[in-house]
């Protein structure tokens, strides 16, 4: 599961938002960037799956990220473009390389707890890419693509 | 929408009626604590209902193998009822479809304990 090469998004973002390193957060930045999915007209029957990555995306900055520190923010980025919605989701924690993610459809991993996150972003965003984030952290680019 | 659950007993067969999201944090947690207690009370047939759960993350998804293999480890088993589309994406997804027996119909899925 080789990550897509990470381009960042031109032109200042839409919304930028500096969140709590919380549960909370998951649900605030879901609704903020579902909102802005409907705003552009993203088929109703693909929000769902959408906020699923966010969800997901952002849990990760909390939890394995960030772990819950208090001193450390997740940054949430939104481009509402004409033709797809892009979001940049940041951390403050050690990094991590999604090639060292163990796939959790081999045999040996189905039956884990967990490490099934990042699958459930790829199955329901068009592009997934993750670099390391300066000056800490790491920063993942989710895009979404309105139907042709 | 958080967590609630509520069990019933349908012959020898505990079913667990869960509504409302299975999410990281309280949703997930009461999920593990409610598969964890029945499992150690003996109870070795259970039927969870998700008929009204509408929402799961991976964290909850992770609950539920979790929970399978705990209820596995005390002799019982951990079957699924009345999951919505999104749900059933979920499993095909992440492969459990092959682990966890999904029912439709309660009766059906009552009946596949005997």
């Amino acid at each position: 599961m080789a990550p897509q090469d990470f381009t960042a998004p031109a032109g200042p973002a839409s919304s930028e938002h500096l969140l709590d390193s919380t549960l909370e957060t998951i649900d605030a930045a879901e609704a903020l960037v579902t909102e802005a999915a409907q705003r552009l007209g993203i088929d109703e029957d693909d929000i769902p799956g959408l906020g699923m990555a966010i969800r997901e995306c952002v849990a990760n900055a909390v939890v394995h990220g960030n772990r819950y520190s208090t001193k450390k923010k997740v940054y949430l980025r939104v481009w509402v473009g004409e033709k797809s919605l892009e979001v940049l989701v940041g951390d403050e924690g050690d990094g991590f390389a999604v090639t060292d993610v163990p796939d959790p459809l081999a045999e040996e991993n189905i039956m884990k707890q967990s490490g099934r996150g990042i699958l459930l972003i790829r199955a329901f965003v068009d592009e997934f890419a993750v670099r390391k984030r300066e000056p800490q952290g790491t920063e993942v680019r989710l895009v979404k693509h309105l139907p042709q | 929408m958080s967590l609630n659950m509520t069990t019933r007993q349908v012959g020898d067969v505990t079913v667990i009626d869960a509504s409302g999201r299975i999410t990281l944090g309280e949703g997930s947690s009461a999920f593990r604590d409610m598969v964890r207690d029945l499992a150690s009370q003996g109870h070795k047939k259970l039927l969870l209902n998700l008929g009204d759960v509408s929402y799961i993350d991976s964290s909850g998804i992770g609950e539920m193998v979790s929970g399978f293999t705990t209820v596995t480890n005390h002799g019982g088993m951990l079957k699924l009822l009345g999951l919505n589309k999104r749900v059933k994406d979920l499993l095909q997804i992440t492969k459990l479809y092959t682990v966890f027996e999904v029912f439709d119909d309660e009766a059906e899925g009552v009946r596949s304990f005997q």
